[in-house]
């Protein structure tokens, strides 16, 4: 079954879904989307430099991604303009990447593998690997999910009660860099945060409890996996930027239904 | 018994002295008010109790097991991250039905149970939060400007509840508040605090040193006495 590269797809697909998913609650609710972002385009450096000098690409994008994550994190501390620290590390970081593909010349890289994902190539390998990832994520998340919770509603909250919010921040870092590792062969780089936010997102105006949330943007995020690769196969489209596609439209039926309703109510 | 015991705590921001050489102990049902301009290291001093402050040197020493009921100053939550109250209460802390019930009544926070916490008021979001550092069943209360926002009755009101709540539970307070004539006389003392202690003790004696009208003038007596905590029973806090 594993065979068929369709299959293979779609259970990379709906891996990277369904950890993105519930981690990209947490990114919306601590408003750290450009963080992501700039995370993400760390991955690009990362995988450059593994074309480079040979070694893992899915190492070299983890590595880079944690690397930003971390450095990000500790200069926010002592920097009042984070977002534009963002931007400039971020930018910088993808720049930097493209620039080194290009001194590439031996093989031909093509590089759009790497912007927008090409999971129709997933090998066994790369299978293994998105799930091996997508169950530390899950495990990290549901472990200490309440005190995440607390530590996004109030860190004093939280140390108050005994937690280190640094060590629970430090658990939202490692994921996102794991995710957007994983996440390159299947939506690439560009698109990445799309998973983690729009389901999130679209979650978010039908539900009242932050499990339903997680729980929702699951779901959302997988089908989105599962039919974009579907209008990918149908319409001859590219399949990380159909999926993304599909998830933005369950964002707009969703928003729509749930401000019809709240209209309703009020008349 | 004591619960806090703070020695000769120095707290820096990068070159910034915020605390010098604070030393403050708390001891078991005491209600502490400190009071101070902004600025002055009030947060800085319940951010180095939880833990959170960079301590340059000195010491905080808790009681062992010590449980903190926290209430900060205020609460943002953002628009999506849906949570009810009921939820928000219990996130990430043990609560057993008794306790539940008895800080729910004590606060008056039923009727709200329902309500997201993104829509509250106010008065409604600072119910919600002492509730919340109730059902904890804490040691010690670290109540930090608790009452932000609300208008003057929901002031009183708010303090007496506090006073209540030590009745009722005889956990420690110690508060950090602007509301100077409401809170100094509900408390068994004051901390005048400036960077370093000003000056301290009973309520009374603190309003009519020198050191504390240099340093918010001497026109609050005339409202001192609006609410006064009356004393029926004793605390056998200074043995």
């Amino acid at each position: 079954m594993l065979d068929d590269f369709m299959t293979r797809a779609a259970l990379a697909g709906i891996g990277v879904s369904l950890a993105a998913a519930p981690l990209g609650c947490f990114v919306v609710w601590r408003r750290m989307a450009y963080f992501g972002e700039a995370t993400a385009h760390a991955a690009l450096l990362g995988v450059a430099l593994s074309l480079a000098f040979e070694f893992s690409v899915l190492a070299g994008a983890v590595l880079a991604s944690l690397l930003m994550a971390i450095s990000v994190t500790l200069m926010a501390g002592r920097s009042l303009f984070l977002d534009t620290l963002l931007g400039v590390a971020g930018h910088t970081s993808i720049a930097a990447g493209l620039v080194i593909v290009s001194f590439l010349s031996g093989v031909r890289i093509d590089l759009m593998a790497y912007l927008i994902g090409d999971i129709l190539a997933v090998s066994h390998m790369d299978l293994l690997l998105i799930w091996m990832g997508v169950v530390i994520i899950l495990a990290l998340i549901i472990w200490r999910w309440s005190p995440l919770l607390l530590v996004t509603l109030n860190e004093d909250l939280a140390s108050a009660n005994g937690f280190n919010s640094k060590r629970e921040n430090f658990i939202i870092t490692i994921s996102l860099a794991i995710v957007v590792a994983v996440g390159i062969k299947v939506v690439g780089v560009l698109l990445i945060i799309a998973l983690l936010i729009i389901p999130a997102a679209s979650a978010r105006s039908i539900v009242t409890t932050p499990e339903a949330m997680g729980f929702f943007a699951a779901l959302i995020g997988a089908s989105s996996a599962l039919f974009g690769l579907n209008a990918a196969y149908i319409f001859d489209t590219p399949t990380g930027p159909s999926i993304v596609c599909v998830a933005s439209l369950f964002f707009i039926v969703l928003s729509l239904i749930s401000s019809f309703l709240k209209r309703k109510k009020h008349n | 018994m004591t619960l806090i015991e703070i020695t000769n705590l120095n707290v820096r921001y990068g070159s910034k002295p915020v605390l010098q050489n604070m030393n403050l102990s708390l001891a078991d049902g005491e209600i502490v008010t400190i009071v101070g301009p902004n600025g002055s290291g009030k947060t800085t001093l319940f951010k180095a109790i939880i833990g959170t402050a960079p301590i340059s040197t000195g010491k905080v020493k808790l009681r062992s097991n010590l449980k903190i009921g926290y209430v900060p100053q205020q609460l943002i939550i953002d628009q999506s991250l849906p949570i009810t109250v009921e939820r928000f209460l219990k996130v990430a802390q043990k609560t057993n039905a008794n306790a539940l019930e008895k800080a729910l009544n004590l606060v008056g926070v039923e009727d709200i149970l329902k309500f997201q916490m993104s829509n509250l008021s106010g008065g409604e979001l600072q119910r919600v939060l002492l509730a919340r550092a109730l059902i904890g069943e804490p040691d010690v209360l670290l109540l930090d400007e608790a009452t932000r926002g609300l208008d003057q009755p929901g002031v009183a009101t708010f303090y007496r509840k506090v006073d209540d709540i030590r009745k009722n539970t005889d956990c420690a307070v110690l508060m950090i508040s602007h509301d100077l004539h409401v809170v100094m006389s509900a408390s068994d003392r004051v901390i005048c605090l400036n960077g370093h202690i000003c000056c301290e003790g009973a309520p009374d004696s603190v309003a009519s040193s020198p050191e504390y009208k240099a340093l918010f003038g001497s026109d609050v007596d005339g409202t001192f006495a609006l609410y006064r905590h009356h004393h029926d029973h004793s605390h056998h806090s200074d043995n």
